[in-house]
């Protein structure tokens, strides 16, 4: 009696089981690869994305990958891997020990990727030099204050230089760091308040009132800051700006109306931005910035396919109806392909060893934070 | 308000939604039974349709996912006393006991009439709230939340009951361990021994099978027979359990109201809320002689509070795109693959979408919560199935479920470390739950404290809300007592307040000492110095925390000690030969793991104990352990999983 009633629990169990996977067996079934027809294209690329579900790159790698999948011969699969953990470099090390370079490994990699190798942190085993962009997307950034600081930008940057003001940070060497390189370079005496969980966090401190002034990317900004600049509770200070493919930084065009952080610099010092400094934010504005997430191929992958996939993009990212749908997702920026890319990554992430030593040094006095 | 209210009414109940619904409840519930998956590896199923489906009905099918999770996760807590996600760690205790004592029906049944009800009290709550919410979660401040985090801690002494100072010690071991990694204010990486597993700490899901789950098998499989101890008739305890709701439903109200709003406040993640309600209906009961040892209000409690704080973490997410747990971050990602931005226009232009996805919660929780009351009855049978038969199947699931963690070699090894400990603090009664509170709360505790005092200095704590929850902390500490002094005045009986959770309860017991708490006692005050010299190179704000937890483990067992001496306590034998022989057959088993691979190796394993250990016929051990293999290899292909794969995998499995 009692094995009877057992045996047929579990074969319910099971049941409800198997049609739980069956349910979503169907939906993997109607996704299934049309099989390539063009021989070199691998039928099935895995896309490595070194962080969680549901993240701002795993969000980013989900809306590429259909149009990727659609515009590349023989339609591949694109199916992500998500490895999250050390803040993408347990991911991006496992990639670059794993990866083949038949064409069927790709990575996708954020200035969360690109920070800790410019800054030779000891747990990074992976190297841009290895890998071939295939493709980047920009953002940019603005940083806004809060009205007590002045009504107006002009106003607001002018009290900023003359007292302490309190920023929120994921990390000092974080997304924010440019920023803080920048501030710095304004003469703002900024205390970043670190330990914050995304940008999205230091918003909220700053709604709270108590950071004075915050930071965020474009996205972001558009969605969550540009009612609070409605509202009279957040003035905008300065864009970063973005990088022409020249490597000028000129205005943003989601902030046609916002001078940038190197046209502030100019305005209060009557010249443009130089030195050591300049040079650490020009490369990290380079690499967390116009080039935030990244493509990535494994260095040995045919030519004829890297270029096949470069193509596939530049097929669909000057279409309206991608323009469209990116709007939400990568605000009014298109993507950058091909060897541009590649040049403008070289030189971001080329830091020499004086440079590291600058910053290990800033960041020490200026922010007891180390490397 | 209103006609935005029925329409999206009538939205939830059209074909498409509903049928999408019911498909997001049901990817819930498998994934909530199954240990370790939970929440995000559900989205990362679902997530691949999303991108160009209509809004309101892919909103619907995510929170069909997001409201059954908690739900479903209650199989393994109760059935097996394996916590299957952070938020159902309270319901071990108590469930499992029950489990233990025959009641696993009863358990079950309340726990889902308790989880349906919260969830449903939790999306009336938002109705109304979501619409007010800004200022509230605004007026929450970093100094505010590390007092939230303190009033966590204090929950140690609410569950340590007279054992607090052995309670404190393992808090500040869990406060310990849960400071490896980096240092929020510095980023300095610290006791992180350069292993790189533990420059990112341990994970939570680790921790918990380790600590909870890992001792249960031991014990189960040393004492033989089947969870179910005693002997009672199943069908009745399904229908006394939902009677139970109904006598606790003063409780069951209070613990989801308490869990909607802790989940609104982002940062506070559902595994607080949890232990908190569970504190809470301790402090409450009048009778606390059971808690720990199977009291139905010890499952009612959390399981009420978790679904409710399911909803109540809606609100971040929407308005500020900050998720208040790890699911409702994936959720986020949803949201912004549907082209959606949390923000202000979720309660201005997307209203209705809002109450599309605060409706379907409701009616998703009552789905699951029916769906898995029908399957309680039959799925609690498995408690009278002798435990050795399931040992090396639960076995395998933790593994299975630890590894999904970071899928490191370092998450089954440190599934075994904890897991050690957890059996040295099991067979000693040093209270887990107040090492796991400890853990939990040691990263918020820690970045909160360090912001409130940067951004407000010594202002931050005269804040009217710090001064109210420290008004609450000190109540929570010290009402008991003085309600206790009151009883003892008024009667001569001497009762006093009893552990929860592992210490022998009824009466007041001479203190004993054995074996294993002196084992404890040396290790833990061996760590607290080697670890006080090892911080010596941090920084001031760096160090502040782990330092903070070595004393709080230092003074805690000195102070223990030295009670011991002084009351000349019984030498109590303490038993642990047989466990460590078990400890030392998985960690064996985590080597094989890792030489040849978890797919080869899990399916021999099984073969091997079933037929040598569980000496099951041939037939029916090679079936369950193809089963195993079956499992793991389809789980991998779905959620496109890996395991540890060592040097066979790769060749039979691709």
């Amino acid at each position: 009696m009692n094995t009877h009633k057992t045996t047929n629990s579990l074969g319910r169990l099971k049941k409800a089981a198997v049609l739980g996977l069956a349910i979503a067996g169907l939906g993997l079934t109607l996704t299934a690869p049309v099989q390539a027809q063009d021989a070199n294209v691998p039928s099935t690329i895995k896309w490595t994305i070194p962080f969680g579900v549901g993240g701002g790159t795993d969000v980013w790698a989900r809306f590429f990958s259909p149009w990727l999948s659609e515009h590349i011969p023989g339609e591949p699969t694109i199916s992500i891997d998500n490895v999250p953990g050390g803040g993408s470099i347990n991911g991006a090390n496992l990639f670059a020990t794993r990866a083949r370079s038949d064409g069927s490994d790709w990575l996708g990699t954020s200035a969360s990727t690109q920070f800790p190798a410019m800054l030779g942190d000891r747990r990074v085993r992976y190297d841009y030099s290895n890998w071939t962009p295939i493709l980047a997307t920009p953002t940019g950034g603005v940083v806004y204050a809060q009205p007590s600081l002045g009504e107006e930008s002009e106003s607001a940057i002018a009290t900023l230089l003359e007292k302490r003001v309190k920023l929120a940070v994921q990390s000092h060497t974080g997304l924010e760091l440019p920023v803080l390189i920048a501030l710095d370079m304004l003469g703002v005496d900024v205390q970043a308040v670190s330990g914050m969980q995304g940008r999205g966090e230091g918003r909220l401190a700053f709604e709270r009132g108590e950071a004075d002034i915050d930071f965020q990317t474009t996205s972001a900004y558009l969605s969550s800051v540009a009612p609070l600049v409605e509202s009279g509770r957040a003035v905008p200070l300065f864009s970063l700006g973005v990088l022409n493919d020249e490597g000028q930084i000129e205005r943003d065009p989601a902030f046609p109306d916002l001078p940038t952080f190197t046209e502030v610099y100019g305005n209060l010092n009557g010249e443009a931005p130089s030195g050591t400094a300049n040079e650490a934010y020009e490369k990290f504005f380079a690499s967390g910035f116009t080039l935030q997430k990244l493509i990535m191929v494994p260095k040995g992958t045919p030519d004829e396919l890297v270029e096949i996939y470069r193509e596939a993009a530049l097929e669909f990212v000057e279409t309206e109806q991608f323009k469209q749908e990116a709007d939400a997702h990568l605000g009014p920026y298109t993507p950058i392909i091909g060897d541009v890319v590649e040049r403008h990554l070289e030189q971001a992430m080329a830091l020499n060893d004086d440079l590291r030593e600058w910053l290990a040094d800033w960041l020490k006095t200026k922010h007891g934070a180390s490397i | 308000m209103f006609d935005i209210l029925l329409s999206s009414l009538g939205q939830l109940f059209t074909l498409d939604h509903l049928l999408y619904m019911v498909l997001g409840v049901l990817v819930g519930l498998v994934v909530g039974i199954i240990p370790g998956l939970g929440g995000i590896a559900g989205m990362a199923l679902l997530l691949p349709f999303l991108y160009g489906m209509e809004p309101s009905v892919a909103l619907g099918m995510l929170m069909g996912l997001v409201a059954v999770i908690p739900t479903g996760d209650t199989f393994a807590s109760v059935l097996l006393g394996i916590p299957g996600s952070s938020a159902s760690q309270a319901t071990v205790i108590d469930g499992f006991s029950l489990a233990k004592r025959g009641q696993a029906a009863r358990a079950l049944s309340s726990a889902f009439l308790s989880s349906m009800i919260g969830g449903l009290i939790g999306a009336a709550v938002l109705t109304g709230f979501i619409l007010i919410a800004r200022p509230v979660v605004l007026s929450f401040s970093s100094s505010e939340l590390f007092m939230l985090t303190l009033l966590g801690l204090s929950m140690v002494a609410v569950l340590s009951g007279r054992d607090l100072l052995k309670g404190l010690a393992a808090c500040g071991l869990g406060l310990l361990i849960g400071t490896i990694g980096m240092a929020p204010a510095t980023g300095e990486f610290r006791l992180n021994f350069e292993i790189n597993y533990l420059f990112d700490g341990v994970p939570l899901v680790v921790i918990g099978l380790g600590i909870f789950a890992l001792p249960e098998i031991i014990d189960l499989l040393v004492k033989r027979g089947a969870i179910a101890g005693e002997r009672t008739r199943l069908g009745k305890g399904w229908k006394q359990g939902l009677q139970d709701v109904g006598k606790n439903r003063g409780l069951v109200a209070r613990c989801a109201g308490i869990g909607s709003l802790l989940g609104t406040i982002p940062g506070l993640a559902g595994s607080v809320v949890d232990w908190m309600t569970y504190g809470h209906a301790v402090q409450s009961a009048k009778d606390k002689s059971k808690f720990g040892h199977g009291d139905i209000r010890g499952v009612i409690a959390p399981e009420a509070a978790n679904n409710a704080c399911a909803s109540g973490a809606m609100v971040p997410t929407l308005l500020f795109g900050v998720p208040g747990s790890g699911t409702a971050a994936v959720f986020l990602g949803g949201l912004l693959l549907l082209g959606l931005q949390p923000g202000v226009s979720m309660i201005e232009t997307n209203l209705d979408l809002t109450y599309t996805i605060i409706w379907s919660l409701a009616l998703a929780n009552i789905i699951g919560a029916a769906f898995c009351l029908g399957l309680a009855r039959p799925v609690a049978s498995l408690t009278r199935v002798p435990f050795v038969i399931l040992a090396p199947l639960i076995t395998v699931l933790i593994m299975f479920a630890a590894y999904q963690a970071t899928r490191s070699p370092g998450d089954l090894l440190a599934l075994g470390a904890i897991g050690a400990l957890g059996v040295l603090f099991k067979q000693a009664g040093w209270s887990r739950p107040a090492f796991l509170i400890g853990f939990v709360l040691a990263p918020g505790a820690e970045a909160y404290f360090y912001q409130a005092v940067q951004f407000q200095g010594s202002a931050a704590f005269m804040r009217p809300g710090v001064l109210i929850i420290g008004a609450m902390i000190l109540a929570a500490l010290f009402l008991p007592m003085f309600r206790q002094l009151w009883r003892k005045l008024r009667s001569t009986d001497t009762e006093q307040a009893p552990a929860v959770g592992e210490a022998p309860a009824t009466g007041s017991k001479p203190i004993t000492i054995g074996g294993i708490d002196l084992v404890i006692f040396t290790a833990l005050l061996g760590m607290a110095t080697y670890g006080w010299f090892h911080l010596a190179d941090l920084s001031l704000l760096g160090g502040l925390m782990p330092r903070l937890a070595l004393a709080i483990m230092g003074v805690a067992c000195l102070l223990e000690i030295l009670r011991s001496l002084v009351r000349k306590p019984a030498w109590q034998h303490q038993p642990l030969l047989q466990q460590v022989v078990w400890l030392a057959g998985f960690f064996a088993l985590v080597g094989a793991i890792l030489t040849f691979g978890l797919v080869t190796t899990a399916t021999l394993f099984c073969l091997a104990f079933l037929m040598f250990i569980a000496r099951l016929k041939p037939w029916v051990a090679i079936t369950m352990s193809a089963g195993v293999a079956i499992f793991l290899v389809g789980m991998a292909k779905l959620l496109t999983l890996t395991y540890p794969s060592g040097l066979i995998d790769p060749l039979l499995f691709g």
